[in-house]
């Protein structure tokens, strides 16, 4: 069957097949950062944004993102290249690996609450697993990262 | 992993229902529990396109469209304020932000899971549903139905007064529940029901009069000893029926003392 949606601004017409899932749709679209995880819609890994709502990749049929606008993380450079520096600087990940999707709710937090409590930070990035960690850095790399965020808003 | 061969985004409800009645068709709501399913589609139906996804308000109920999502309803300000926030506690421990966004109130609803949250909430606010061919029908009686192939079309909360509290208990976080427990008091009434039993979910009644001198610790005591009696539980990897039948009395007592704090305030 023949889409047509937006990938990161890209208008994409592509023939697939009825059960294609978009995580693997976009994947064949050189979004790599849309990482399988659980496959069970758990995880997190594969988060991306559907009409600017995050939702799991995994549990999209392409053919239902079919005229709508999906964003990866490749299509947030900007936004998520400030945010990363802050994970980054806390050593936060080992592996790295739920990082993409992690960055891609926590960038979602930040656009639907910009100055969540850490009860409000906890209870949205719950669907984000992360195997290698407590979760401690994140926590600290979203902190320092807010608190960045505030200052710069209060300087302005 | 489920196989589909044919994916249908319905133009109408005609269409999605007359399609359904073939046995190898199936409506797609969120598609996440039906993506767990070994299973061949035909026909998947795509009710997306249908203008299903709001929730309207009206004087006398909140019309919830079956593709509304959970996260809508989780944020919906009114139906959260009608049921002092039970709708949102309901929901909020279902595993993520990305998942509520896509899980739907018809998929959640019309497959009547036996660890269902959300038919817990919505039987015991009197919801009812409206399917496309029985017509409008208590989610209650809805609950005990055998599966057909109908189409759940919307869910109707009537706008009644009320007291509701929302409890679960759950062995990690974002898992599924091992109890649920909704308590709605009305000026009629008290609904307390008991879902993730694991079976479809259950109301039960005042029947014996328990709390018809109010609430009070020793009759929500008392109702609590009473739904440990009459509400039957089973054994999963999640729990016990023993352990769910202590939670059964625990959750109910819970939830009516919290409503007795609820009345203390105003």
């Amino acid at each position: 069957m023949q889409i047509e949606l937006w990938v990161n601004e890209k208008k994409i017409s592509a023939d697939i097949e009825p059960d294609l899932l978009l995580i693997d749709f976009l994947r064949k679209q050189g979004c790599k950062s849309v990482k399988r995880g659980c496959e069970t819609a758990n995880c997190g890994l594969c988060t991306v944004f559907l009409d600017d709502k995050p939702v799991l990749s995994c549990g999209v049929l392409a053919a239902r993102a079919a005229g709508h606008r999906v964003v990866t993380l490749e299509g947030l450079q900007d936004e998520a290249q400030e945010f990363g520096a802050y994970i980054a600087d806390q050593g936060a990940e080992q592996c790295g690996f739920c990082n993409p999707g992690l960055m891609m709710n926590a960038i979602a937090m930040f656009r639907e609450n910009p100055d969540p409590t850490e009860e409000e930070i906890l209870e949205y990035l719950s669907g984000n697993l992360c195997r290698c960690s407590g979760y401690e850095g994140q926590m600290r790399g979203i902190q320092s990262y807010l608190a960045y965020k505030r200052e710069k808003g209060a300087s302005k | 992993m489920i196989e589909i061969a044919k994916y249908v985004k319905a133009e109408s409800l005609e269409e999605a229902y007359e399609l359904n009645q073939k046995k190898s068709s199936t409506i797609i709501g969120g598609m996440l529990w039906l993506k767990m399913q070994k299973k061949r589609v035909g026909t998947a139906i795509d009710l997306s396109g249908l203008g299903l996804d709001t929730i309207e308000e009206t004087e006398e109920e909140y019309r919830i469209g079956a593709m509304v999502t959970l996260r809508q309803i989780e944020q919906h300000a009114g139906l959260n304020a009608l049921t002092c926030g039970a709708a949102k506690e309901s929901v909020r421990h279902i595993v993520g932000v990305q998942f509520r966004n896509l899980a739907t109130v018809g998929g959640s609803l019309f497959g009547r899971y036996g660890f269902s949250d959300v038919l817990t909430f919505f039987m015991a606010v009197g919801a009812k549903v409206e399917l496309y061919h029985r017509g409008i029908i208590p989610v209650e009686e809805f609950a005990r139905l055998p599966y057909d192939r109908d189409l759940l079309v919307r869910v109707l909360v009537p706008k009644q007064t009320q007291k509701t509290v929302y409890l679960s208990q759950r062995n990690t976080k974002t898992d599924f529940p091992v109890l649920t427990c909704c308590v709605c008091s009305t000026d009629e009434e008290v609904r307390c029901v008991i879902g993730a039993r694991p079976a479809r979910a259950v109301c039960l009644r005042d029947e014996n009069g328990i709390l018809k001198g109010g609430i009070t610790p020793e009759s929500a005591a008392a109702f609590g000893t009473y739904a440990k009696e009459k509400i039957t539980t089973g054994s999963n990897l999640r729990g016990s029926s023993e352990y769910r039948s202590i939670l059964t009395g625990v959750l109910a007592k819970r939830a009516l003392t919290a409503i007795a704090s609820m009345e203390g305030e105003e």
